[in-house]
């Protein structure tokens, strides 16, 4: 009982980042029409950043956590600025092939500049620790992942789906030509958008940093993985990519304790299924 | 530019990629005044408004704007002069109630109507605030259209095809909500398949083919032009 627990806690945790970075995905990718390849490689630089900013500016995990996502969230707006916006009249296989290229870069320099090893980020002193639940042993920093991840989730989906800032970028995911039509500045929009679609790997970025070890190639392990997650749930939905990261997650855990071996294949066969059965994923509309 | 001009389109040329749709468009509405683009599917008419805001692949020559050069403005640049667009597939966006719809459109100008006073003018989009853009009828969709760039202080309107598909008593509805604009000092440009409709409410009627002008019509003159008008609409 105690394997079975502990597994699902380890996937729910996972879920959380698929959820996180599935989450930034979609909205990229419904209101800019990117599919941003290079959001694994923004989320290693999160943690990156954090894991500088603390070996040698003696910057601690909770600054980080703001200091960090924002960072990268000017990367992305930059990124955009000057390159992406270029590409908005092709077929959108030049963004990601773009973004592809930007990945490599961005992996090589890091692997240029601190080798492959893995790097640990210490559990800031305040969530070290845990309880013994009973039927299992709860890693405090544990919870307060799954639990920060969702609050995160649950707040962009409050403000994409009940607000007035919300309505717009709804309004431009369905038509962006007609939306500026209408006095909206949808290229600063989607500059923005860009940028906190991309801030939210960051952050998922310095959430990992102390659970996984911080290498250059920790973003391309788990962007696979994340991709697939996009595809079940359905390009372009918030609330799909929310549920689909965290039902991955545990349904991960669930196999890595019932017949480990296939844990890692799971993701992708229910992806084959579904794509045969709702080509447009589990909570996508047909475009 | 005279005191009195809104809008001046002049040697406009239009591309939607390769395709050379406008060739050399040129004609002015005054301030007040309500005129149309009359002509057959396919001329330019559509193309013409989307011109106006920037909203095809390529545009050359002159679109004034209440004084202001507006090509090599970005479209949402030049509908903060003040310009307010129904479109002919309406653009609904069907994600958003009813309601966000209407109050979507950041201002763009002074003296937009207020939300209470637009369900007066269309009641039934009160009643249905709630409901989702998708679930609407076309005649819904069509008041909404309306409703929401009147919202945005909006001075000159550019409607296209606003009767397309609708029911006569709907027709009759608009054609009211039109005309009362027109009193209240709007500039509208009509884009209009239904002459019927369009006779009885503008100032001047230009008629379009080939993506040009080729000839222009006075309210006074239509009576005894009406044979020459309908053998360029092929009616």
């Amino acid at each position: 009982m105690q394997a079975l627990f502990g597994q699902l806690l380890v996937g729910l945790i996972n879920g959380s980042f698929y959820a996180l970075l599935s989450l930034g995905l979609s909205i990229i990718f419904g209101l800019v029409n990117v599919v941003n390849f290079a959001h694994g490689a923004l989320y290693m630089t999160g943690a990156f950043f954090a894991w500088i900013g603390l070996s040698s500016l003696g910057i601690g995990y909770w600054p980080a956590l703001l200091l960090s996502p924002l960072a990268v969230g000017v990367l992305g707006v930059v990124v955009e600025r000057t390159m992406l916006r270029r590409l908005y009249q092709l077929d959108n296989l030049y963004g990601l092939l773009l973004t592809f290229g930007l990945t490599l870069i961005i992996e090589g320099l890091f692997h240029h500049q601190y080798g492959n090893s893995g790097n640990s980020f210490p559990v800031p002193e305040a969530l070290q620790g845990g309880s013994n639940l009973g039927f299992m042993y709860l890693p405090k920093y544990r919870a307060w992942v799954v639990l920060v991840s969702l609050l995160v989730c649950f707040a962009s989906w409050f403000v994409i789906e009940r607000t007035k800032l919300g309505a717009y970028l709804r309004a431009g995911t369905e038509n962006p030509r007609l939306l500026q039509a209408f006095g909206v500045n949808v290229p600063l929009m989607m500059t923005l958008t860009f940028g906190f679609g991309v801030a939210l790997a960051g952050f998922a970025g310095v959430m990992a940093a102390p659970i996984y070890q911080v290498s250059p190639s920790m973003g391309s392990s788990l962007i696979i993985v994340v991709f697939a997650v996009v595809v079940i749930g359905g390009m372009g939905s918030i609330f799909g990519s929310i549920v689909t990261g965290v039902g991955l997650g545990l349904v991960e855990g669930l196999t890595k304790y019932l017949y480990p071996p296939a844990a890692a294949t799971v993701v992708f066969a229910i992806m084959a299924v579904v794509l045969l059965l709702r080509p447009a994923g589990l909570f996508g509309r047909e475009k | 530019m005279s005191a009195t001009e809104l809008l001046r389109v002049t040697d406009l040329h239009a591309f939607y990629g390769e395709s050379h749709i406008l060739h050399g468009m040129d004609f002015t509405v005054n301030r007040g005044e309500l005129v149309t683009l009359l002509g057959r599917n396919g001329s330019g008419r559509t193309t013409t408004l989307k011109s106006i805001l920037g909203m095809v692949g390529k545009r050359t020559g002159s679109v004034m704007v209440n004084g202001r050069e507006t090509v090599g403005m970005a479209p949402h640049r030049i509908v903060q002069l003040g310009v307010g667009y129904c479109p002919e597939e309406r653009g609904i966006f069907a994600s958003l109630s009813a309601e966000e719809n209407l109050t979507l459109l950041p201002p763009v100008g002074s003296g937009g109507l207020s939300v209470e006073e637009l369900y007066e003018m269309f009641p039934n989009l009160r009643e249905r605030r709630k409901s989702p853009g998708s679930r609407l009828s076309g005649g819904e969709q069509q008041m909404l259209a309306m409703a929401r760039i009147l919202r945005v202080g909006a001075k000159l309107l550019l409607l296209d095809e606003i009767t397309e598909g609708l029911a006569p008593v709907i027709v009759q509805a608009l054609g009211r909500a039109v005309r009362s604009l027109k009193e209240k000092g709007f500039t509208v440009v009509l884009v209009e398949q239904n002459f019927r409709f369009a006779s009885k409410l503008a100032d001047r009627h230009y008629v379009v083919e080939h993506g040009r002008i080729v000839d222009t019509f006075a309210r006074e003159d239509l009576e005894k032009s009406m044979d020459k008008l309908q053998s360029y609409l092929g009616v």
